[in-house]
């Protein structure tokens, strides 16, 4: 394999606790030597006909992003997105690994599709982490072999789009998932609560004629699940909130922290971007679940992202096809496309007007989702870790268009929304998935 | 929320939505908050004209037009009334329903409507049970689109002939309203308010004239968020007491094809919520009863209420002829008279 190496670049690796201007060089796949400019050691194969060199002149260099929540649809759905138009956008989007939901046709609840996931024949640009299914075919009955999936290489268990509604079956899970090592990622919805529900439930939904999603529908998932990592403690169970949006559920998970169980959370850029109001004239392109809050839970998730209680930015990819959204408000199905837009939105809202520091927006989007899957050697890029990087313009300022996705579906509400941060380059494992043209 | 764990709020301010997603076409008639005043005046006025026209005359102006009225939930008078209202005025209609069409065999209303443009619709009627289905289906086929009720969302010409019931018995003779036409007025509307398009339209609509709109119905049927829709809007749990206060009372039906589950105690509801006769001549004695029907005799008002001397239930199905005759005039006709595109 070729070596790379990246040059006069502004590297941000808040996990090794680096923020300054480097050279990298990327060998067999790993980081091999990263060095002050021009100091890198020419014994290291840092120069020679087989290196590549990267002039990242002007750019930031980061460990590259980790989307730990996305639906790539395959297998079963691949008139949506496919495995290898999904990561395609992925790598566009700077992510050189993603955490693929089990809610395909069939479920992932088997260790044969968790690896068929994985199989190069998928044509992934970058990584895809397989999430399988808590329970059998994400009925909420009967837990899956949590030590089969792993060696799979599943990386956590979810029956994300439906929750584990009943309390024994949850904590099973907690406890089976903390004796092998994996998370249980919770979709935090009480559907007995939310049956028919299109929308927040508020006054808008009222005026606009549709039933209402409570916020207690959350909450209550949340709360009941956090009481079952407490009576779990000494497992070591640890519970992540998937998507969470309401203020009343991030109250929750913020007390559980300082009582020091193992609950964490991730957040939607669209449930900190965007409110109900954003639904307007039943856009479906705003149809999501959990879908947009009221302002105050808006503003809610920004302070959460702020103070430390976010532990990972995430996008809930969710493609759909053009006519599956293109109909009544009430039949449209939940979600929206995210992977080119989290980067450029994160640090468009969050840094440029929010002044948050980019390293810790880097973070959010990278150290602390591996973290939270234990993704070892990634989300970092001190020496020997995967040589997973993106390359990104701080500076650059551009215009989303939903017509030029790589993805196969374009319902985004973000389409015509100014960015900011150009992806020039996505490495994945020292091999470049994306360059900008 | 500990007050402890909130540092320093952080503002941040996305771009607010658009109040609009498309321009729409000046015919169409989606909500009836998308109304001017003017427009409200222009649509009674001619309401009035075409009504005493001659039906000879009458039936040129829109002479061989096409109308298709398109309906996924049955309908008596709506539709009755648009038909007629559209061939009064001498165009041809046709009319699609759910359960004799394609639609059956799962076309969406993208294509339905596509396909009715294409078979030479210039306008279509839409009764829909989604809320906002006039919206998409204005937007797939840019042709004028005039909801005739979508889900619990609006019933726009319903308001508008309700409004011209009210105006024919508070304030005769008047057809230019104004933002204090109806000041002083107060407008109950009671029972099943949740689930209802026709008092969302009328909520909407009302205020903008002055009036004072009272909201009466027990919890389940009147979330105490209604209140929020719009100026104007008090609630009032009370009948009694919300009778007392109005000069026009429009009693709704309990909608029991969108309770999706809710369970009602029927006996308890009509104590609290049926208008009966001594009630309504102990409490509103010089009242209007309005009803947008269909009526259900014995549950949310009796027998002798409804064919007594206050109600003006079959006045509204009148006046729902001349409102709709004017409605679909403009829908054929707006781009000439200059809309508001």
């Amino acid at each position: 394999m070729t070596a790379l190496l990246i040059r006069g670049g502004h590297l941000i690796d808040p996990a090794a606790g680096v923020d300054g201007l480097k050279d990298i060089l990327l060998k067999d796949g790993r980081v091999a030597e990263i060095a002050g400019p021009g100091k890198l050691k020419q014994a290291n194969g840092a120069a020679g006909p087989d290196v590549q060199v990267i002039d990242a002149t002007g750019l930031t260099i980061a460990p590259g992003l980790i989307d730990m929540h996305v639906h790539l649809r395959e297998p079963g759905q691949g008139y949506k997105e496919t495995i290898a138009t999904g990561t395609a956008a992925a790598a566009a989007g700077g992510f050189t690994s993603v955490a693929a939901m089990p809610n395909t046709r069939p479920v992932n609840d088997s260790p044969e599709i968790t690896r068929w996931m994985q199989a190069p024949e998928r044509g992934a640009s970058i990584r895809v982490f397989p999430i399988a299914a808590a329970t059998r075919g994400s009925k909420g009955e009967a837990i899956n072999d949590f030590a089969a999936l792993k060696s799979a290489g599943a990386v956590a268990v979810s029956d994300d789009g439906l929750p584990i509604l009943k309390d024994a079956v949850m904590r099973e899970t907690l406890a089976a998932a903390a004796r092998v090592g994996l998370s249980v990622i919770q979709h935090a919805e009480d559907t007995r609560m939310t049956q028919g529900a299109s929308m927040n439930a508020g006054p808008i939904a009222f005026r606009l004629g549709l039933r209402g999603w409570p916020n207690e529908a959350e909450s209550s998932i949340v709360e009941r699940d956090i009481r079952l990592v407490q009576e779990l403690r000494d497992s070591r169970a640890h519970l992540h909130v998937a998507h969470i949006s309401t203020a009343v559920a991030l109250a929750a998970v913020r007390q559980a922290r300082r009582n020091g169980l193992r609950v964490t959370c991730e957040v939607a850029p669209h449930h900190f971007l965007l409110s109900e109001e954003h639904v307007g004239l039943y856009n479906t392109n705003a149809k999501m679940c959990p879908p947009l809050r009221a302002s105050a839970d808006r503003d809610a998730m920004i302070e959460a992202i702020f103070d430390g209680v976010v532990d990972a930015i995430a996008t809930d990819h969710a493609p759909h096809a053009v006519h599956e959204k293109e109909v009544e408000f009430e039949n449209a199905p939940n979600g929206i496309t995210g992977l080119e837009t989290a980067l450029g939105l994160s640090l468009r809202w969050l840094h440029k007007e929010g002044k948050l520091p980019l390293g810790r927006i880097l973070s959010l989007l990278s150290a602390q989702p591996a973290a939270l899957l234990n993704l070892k050697g990634r989300g970092t890029l001190a020496a020997g870790s995967f040589a997973d990087v993106v390359i990104f313009d701080p500076k650059a300022e551009w215009t989303y268009n939903a017509r030029a996705t790589r993805s196969k579906s374009r319902n985004t509400p973000f389409d015509g929304w100014a960015m900011q941060g150009k992806v020039r380059w996505t490495i994945s494992e020292g091999r470049i998935a994306y360059a900008d043209e | 929320m500990n007050p402890s764990a909130t540092p320093t709020r952080r503002q941040i301010h996305p771009p607010p939505a658009l109040v609009s997603p498309f321009p729409y076409h000046p015919g169409s008639l989606l909500s009836a908050s998308d109304l001017t005043l003017a427009e409200i005046s222009h649509i009674l006025t001619r309401a009035t004209i075409l009504e005493n026209q001659d039906p000879l005359t009458r039936d040129r102006i829109l002479a061989k037009r096409r109308v298709a009225l398109l309906f996924y939930e049955s309908s008596t008078r709506t539709r009755t009334s648009f038909e007629l209202a559209a061939k009064g005025l001498g165009a041809d209609t046709t009319l699609v329903s759910s359960l004799s069409s394609s639609i059956e065999k799962g076309e969406t209303l993208k294509d339905t409507g596509l396909t009715l443009r294409a078979l030479g619709a210039e306008a279509i009627i839409l009764r829909h049970n989604s809320s906002g289905a006039a919206w998409l289906l204005e937007s797939e086929t840019r042709l004028p689109v005039l909801n005739a009720g979508d889900g619990m969302h609006e019933h726009p010409t319903q308001a508008l002939l309700d409004l011209r019931t009210i105006l024919a018995h508070l304030r005769p003779g008047m057809h230019t309203v104004t933002a204090e036409i109806l000041t002083g007025v107060t407008v109950a509307i009671v029972g099943d308010i949740l689930h209802s398009r026709v008092a969302r339209s009328n909520m909407l609509l009302l205020p903008r004239l002055g009036a004072r709109v009272l909201l009466c119905g027990p919890k389940e049927l009147l979330p105490e968020l209604a209140a929020k829709a719009g100026p104007g809007i008090e609630i009032e749990r009370d009948f009694d007491a919300a009778l007392r206060q109005s000069q026009v009372v429009m009693m709704l039906r309990i909608q029991a094809e969108r309770l999706a589950g809710l369970q009602l105690d029927l006996e308890e509801y009509k104590a609290n919520y049926q208008l009966t006769g001594p009630r309504l001549a102990a409490q509103a004695p010089e009242a209007i009863v309005m009803h947008p029907g269909p009526i259900i005799r014995g549950l949310e008002v009796t027998a002798g209420v409804a064919d007594g001397p206050q109600s003006v239930i079959l006045e509204q199905v009148r006046n729902g002829v001349a409102i709709r005759m004017a409605v679909v005039e403009r829908a054929l006709t707006a781009t000439q008279q200059g809309g508001h595109a």
